[in-house]
């Protein structure tokens, strides 16, 4: 499993993820996630698991979500009443399972930094996040993988020492650093780019929100002048990010193609004659499919789990800012939600490259 | 010894003892890593890094907590090399003593997170069954859980400081070298030599340090130099959040935090330490990429 | 602009198909005219409705979205009170008895008409809400019980009936305050959920009859205003407001000199600096009310000694953080009421002396001790503990600096456990009494007393004849013999308080040549659009 790591600089994983890789342990998982009920269950305890950590870790935290909620200036007695109107004074197991009865109920509760339901916060935040993580893995993909299989299929060479180059350099880099220049050059001097915000002002809530993708909505709408107003605004921190996972996703193109260009029965496809094109693209490339999907995915849920320092050089509304923030002011019910959303995330996208590899991996069909 | 019958020994196709033998694959180890020129350029700089931070009082040009408020973003010059910071402060000096908290901070998340990860993974694979259940359970929370929360969570219940944003530094970075281990661990078990370690009546635990661990820790230790850049970033990012190092202590990543109010007029202010942060994460990374190609079986030799 | 290939560079390389037909949108030059766009950081606001909403980008949209009874003119803030709802007040022989009357036509943003009815409901809910703001109208001896007999209505008169015959500058003032708001009964009983008042429904929409209405507001995002047609006072020239919260003071400033924007409100001294040379914009400086203050615990043994209290006091460098990391931003100041309110000093008696702290500490006996100083993680506070921290070691103290986040500081701060505070205060309504009831005023330093003053957090003992002093001044109905009472009570205050206000704050608002009229509302008030133009 690769390593989403904090603040959204996607980490690195090992040679293999490995969750995926084949062997006793692949098979075991298989097997248990066979059945469907045993994959709800599964999802449903690990989801559980990370209700219950994060509520306890809440309750922990030194942070007084009272204070948010009364201010700074409330007397004791606005202090103990809104204390009690929020049902801190009964026990823990109490409070987490009338959290987990509203939860069910389909309610995330209210949000006390913002003031709005939880799930009306999320619906904005999310998508906002989402097409941000979106555009920065196609980016990372399109550019990562041919980078990778090239510098495979070249070990050594000087495109292969490039690709490494440029890959490592994408994962020294401070973010926030590199996006401020980028705004200053891209944006300031050159003009070439939108702002900072998801959108120009003239464009602003004027596209009926459907999907909560602006560029989706903007298109769905056939307002072309707000698609291109907010492909300019999302493209440098979607580039940012793109690069970022672009690092990540060619590293391990490189190192999956290696072992497979090793492999027998590749050896034999060159003995038969075959083109090292066909080699490459055709054998190799195709047996790599599986555990690249499993990259991507993991690259994309590390995006998802909110770049929250590009969010905030962007001024990017999105899901990682809305939970620091949340988390900063001891707003519980948002930290939650927005941990349910991430979580289900992770936990849908561990699911979905399993079921890939099943269908997709021929030994396992 | 001379030279030459010293490598000649090293090389040996037929080592005598089990030490030779072990010295000649490091050896080899070392040839091949040799040859890697970018892994080299990356040692080299992290060598320097570890002779500034021992000597850094003596190398630092002036003091990097004194204050001048009448020279307060200065340019580089001949008296600053790389100018001063908002307060005054010279900034090489600052990052001179700097290094000691990089070094730190990479030192010891590389140290905690590493082992708790090859103790739960290790035993989960080794033990199996309802053991194996339960730590990849908690595992898998622990890797679902959004890493930010987590290490907030962490610095905020603990109080800000160096100290415990490490410490959460470790906490979210264990889950990864957990499934990696287990993952060895299951290969490794079924290995004949186990086998034969067992009928000579090793138990499990002896098994597992004495087998199991040894050969985890290649794989584990170039993931941990892959991953020391992400931890110098990481906490450069706790730094910029204001739950890293504390003022005055000159931590890389809260430098670029002071200086980012600074970076459209007065842009050496954050883009110094942003250098040293990147000069340092790349030399891990060259580092790390070196280690995976000689330590890495599947990669194998060039 | 139209420079297309850096785009399309990107695009071939990453072979992305959507991208062919799309051409780069360039910056526009400028925004629309009729509309006001304001880079800003908006993420305090929790809450819209004018009973609950305590935080400054709170009160600047509650302030347009609603009218007051009396209020101040933004082109004028220095008259002070005006009639606004109301059109004149009496006050009875006793001085107990306050009586309103109502404007006549106008209209809330429902259509409905404004009337004594909904005057009187707005400040009852106020009290029965029992949120942050409801001390603002506390003081007047209303409570939840009898709040319904005290303030009252009579055809278009409002009555409020206070328990001491105050100030009646002291009673305008608070009316002024967004708490004071005027809201539409019939509509927010509409959304009533169980004993709310309509609370969540309210914090959320709007139902006033300000100058603007609320067209959207998205928490961390933006929000967004527009005109009403029919305001009393006429139709605002902005037919749109947009705020957008812009967190990065470069952003902000990069947004700005494109022209994407406005109004940038949020830049660093630096960044002010920065836009000095161009030629396009301008910076407006607004004194406001915050004060930058020093805390020091009367329950640390160091602290809390005479010389230390008054060595402290030379140990700032006043002008050297003025004219460095606060420039332009911050003025000295080093007393509690600010300038620009009744009865604000400007005698500012202290320097930056070393030799003279040594001295004081010297004589008595103090030579070496730390102490612990908790800053929230803003960095202007930071760079001021910094200094502070740099000065006291020249002395043989040492500093410790810890930071914290907002929430984290204020719950320690609350506690008492704050040794060392370093951190803003800003005034709750108009009054003087706002800042010498919180600086100067605590009844009772008993750690269990539960009060919010800020001599209460530093477990000062305020004396009792400046208790009463503070007290007094609220019931003094001479406007001139009341500043002279204040005067009096700042310069004890200055003798002996270990509070130590430091500096004042200057907004820097930074504009496009043509915006006019901005004002941020001083130091008395909150932002107001409505007399903003553009040319």
């Amino acid at each position: 499993m690769a390593q989403p790591d904090i603040l959204g600089q996607p980490g690195q994983g090992g040679p293999v993820p490995a969750g995926h890789r084949p062997g006793a342990g692949g098979a075991r998982l298989r097997r248990r996630l066979r059945s469907l009920g045993g994959i709800l269950l599964s999802l449903a305890l690990t989801l559980l698991g990370l209700l219950l950590v994060t509520f306890v870790i809440g309750r922990i935290m030194p942070i007084d979500p009272v204070l948010k909620v009364v201010g700074e200036r409330a007397t004791q007695a606005q202090y103990d009443a809104a204390y009690q109107v929020m049902g801190l004074d009964k026990p823990i197991w109490q409070q987490f399972l009338r959290y987990m009865a509203e939860v069910l109920r389909g309610d995330f509760g209210r949000s006390i930094s913002t003031g709005h339901a939880v799930a009306q916060d999320l619906l904005r935040v999310f998508p906002a996040t989402l097409e941000l993580a979106m555009l920065g893995t196609l980016i990372g993909v399109c550019v990562g993988v041919p980078l990778g299989v090239i510098a495979a299929a070249r070990r050594g060479g000087w495109l292969d020492q490039i690709a490494r180059v440029v890959a490592l350099v994408g994962y020294s880099m401070p973010i926030f650093w590199l996006g401020l220049m980028g705004l200053l050059l891209f944006y300031g001097i050159l003009g070439w780019v939108g702002g900072p915000g998801r959108q120009g002002i003239i464009h602003d809530g004027m596209v009926p929100t459907v999907t909560g993708l602006i560029l989706v909505d903007s298109l769905m709408a056939g307002d072309w002048a707000a698609f291109r107003d907010a492909f300019s605004h999302i493209v440098l921190p979607a580039s940012l990010l793109g690069y970022f996972s672009l690092a990540y996703i060619s590293r391990m193109t490189r190192s999956f193609m290696l072992e497979q260009l090793s492999a027998e029965y590749v050896v034999t496809a060159r003995v038969k004659g075959l083109s090292e094109r066909r080699v490459i693209w055709t054998h190799a490339f195709r047996n790599i499919l599986v555990p690249l999907i499993t990259v991507i995915a993991l690259s994309f849920g590390s995006l998802l789990e909110g770049s929250v320092l590009t969010e905030i050089v962007f001024s990017w509304p999105g899901i990682g800012q809305y939970i620091t923030k949340a988390l900063l002011a001891g707003d519980m019910n948002a930290v939650l939600g927005g941990t349910v959303v991430i979580g289900t995330c992770f936990v849908a996208l561990n699911l979905l490259s399993d079921i890939l590899y099943r269908l997709l991996d021929p030994r396992a069909r | 010894m001379t030279e030459m019958t010293t490598r000649a020994w090293l090389l040996s196709d037929a080592p005598q003892t089990r030490r030779q033998a072990r010295l000649g694959a490091l050896y080899q180890g070392w040839l091949t890593f040799r040859a890697n020129r970018l892994a080299m350029v990356g040692l080299a700089i992290l060598v320097l890094l570890v002779l500034v931070a021992a000597f850094a009082p003596w190398i630092a040009p002036q003091n990097p907590f004194a204050q001048d408020l009448a020279q307060r973003l200065q340019p580089p010059s001949a008296s600053h090399w790389l100018g001063t910071d908002a307060l005054g402060r010279d900034i090489l000096s600052r990052l001179i003593h700097g290094s000691r908290v990089t070094l730190f901070i990479v030192g010891t998340v590389a140290l905690i997170a590493p082992v708790i990860g090859l103790f739960v993974g290790t035993v989960a694979g080794f033990a199996g069954g309802w053991v194996d259940q339960v730590l990849m359970r908690i595992t898998d929370i622990f890797l679902a859980f959004p890493k930010l929360i987590l290490a907030l969570a962490f610095v905020a219940a603990l109080g800000p400081g160096i100290g415990n944003a490490v410490l959460a530094l470790a906490v979210t970075s264990w889950p990864p070298y957990a499934r990696l281990a287990r993952a060895e661990t299951l290969t490794i078990r079924r290995a004949d030599y186990i086998a034969a370690a067992r009928l000579q009546g090793a138990g499990p635990l002896r098994l597992l340090i004495g087998h199991v661990w040894p050969l985890c820790v290649s794989s584990l230790i170039v993931r941990a130099a892959l991953d020391m850049a992400g931890i110098i970033l990481s906490a450069a990012g706790l730094g910029f959040l204001g739950l890293g190092a504390q003022p005055p202590m000159p931590e890389w990543g809260a430098m670029i935090s002071d200086g980012r109010s600074y970076i459209l007029d007065f842009w050496w202010v954050a883009a110094m330490p942003g250098l040293a942060i990147f000069v340092v994460s790349l030399a891990f990374n060259l580092l790390g990429d070196g280690l995976r190609d000689v330590l890495d079986p599947k990669e194998g030799p060039r | 602009m139209q420079n297309r290939f850096p785009l399309r560079a990107l695009f071939l390389a990453s072979a992305i198909g959507v991208a062919a037909p799309l051409s780069m949108s360039a910056a526009w030059a400028e925004t629309p005219a009729g509309t006001l766009v304001i880079a800003h950081q908006i993420d305090d606001i929790i809450s819209l409705d004018p009973g609950q909403s305590f935080e400054f980008s709170g009160q600047d949209v509650v302030r347009n979205l609603y009218d007051r009874l009396v209020d101040f003119d933004p082109l004028d803030l220095k008259a002070g009170i005006k009639p606004s709802l109301a059109q004149g007040w009496e006050v009875s022989e006793d001085g107990k008895t306050i009586t309103l009357t109502m404007r006549d036509g106008v209209t809330f943003h429902s259509g409905n008409p404004v009337r004594a009815e909904d005057a009187a409901w707005s400040l009852q809910r106020a009290v029965k809400l029992n949120k942050s703001p409801a001390f603002i109208l506390n003081q007047f001896g209303f409570t939840a019980e009898n709040v319904d007999e005290r303030v009252s209505f009579d055809g278009n008169r409002v009555i409020l009936q206070l328990d001491q015959p105050y100030a009646q500058s002291f009673v305008l003032n608070c009316l002024a305050s967004e708490v004071g708001s005027v809201i539409d009964k019939e509509t927010v009983l509409g959304h009533a959920e169980g004993e709310d008042f309509g609370n969540a429904w309210l914090s959320t929409n709007d139902a006033g009859s300000g100058p603007f209405t609320l067209a959207a507001w998205r928490p961390n995002e933006a929000v967004q205003l527009a005109a009403y047609a029919d305001y009393w006072q006429g139709a605002p020239a902005m037919a749109r407001v947009i705020v957008r919260h812009v967190q990065e003071s470069s952003a902000q400033r990069l947004l700005l000199e494109q022209g994407d924007i406005d109004v940038a409100r949020n830049l660093t001294p630096t960044d002010v600096e920065g836009i000095t040379g161009n030629e396009a914009v301008k910076v407006t400086d607004e004194l406001r009310g915050r004060i930058l203050y020093m805390g020091l615990s009367q329950k640390d043994p160091l602290l809390s000694q005479p010389a230390m209290i008054e060595a402290m006091k030379y140990l700032i460098d006043y002008k050297g953080m003025e004219a460095s990391f606060l420039k332009g931003q911050w003025k000295v100041h080093q007393n509690f009421l600010p300038e620009g309110y009744l009865g604000g000093s400007d005698e500012n008696p202290w320097t930056y002396d070393i030799e003279k702290a040594r001295q004081i500490l010297g004589d008595a006996g103090i030579t070496s001790g730390t102490v612990t100083t908790v800053v929230r993680d803003i960095r202007e506070y930071l760079d001021v503990a910094q200094t502070l921290q740099a000065a006291m070691a020249q002395v043989g103290l040492t500093l410790e600096i810890q930071q914290m986040t907002g929430a984290q500081v204020l719950d320690a701060y609350r506690a008492r456990q704050v040794p060392v505070f370093i951190g803003e205060w800003g005034p709750d309504y108009a009054d003087p009494h706002t800042n010498a009831s919180t600086f100067a005023h605590n009844p009772n330093n008993a750690d269990d007393a539960g009060l919010s003053q800020l001599a209460w957090r530093n477990s000062w003992a305020v004396p009792e004849e400046m208790n009463q002093a503070v007290e007094a001044a609220t019931l003094e109905g001479d406007t001139d013999k009341r500043v002279q009472m204040y005067l009096d009570i700042q310069k004890d205050y200055r003798e002996i308080a270990p509070i130590i206000p430091m500096f004042q704050k200057i907004e820097q608002a930074a504009m496009q040549q043509n915006v006019q009229n901005w004002t941020s509302g001083g130091s008395v008030s909150s932002v107001m659009y409505r007399q903003v133009t553009k040319e």
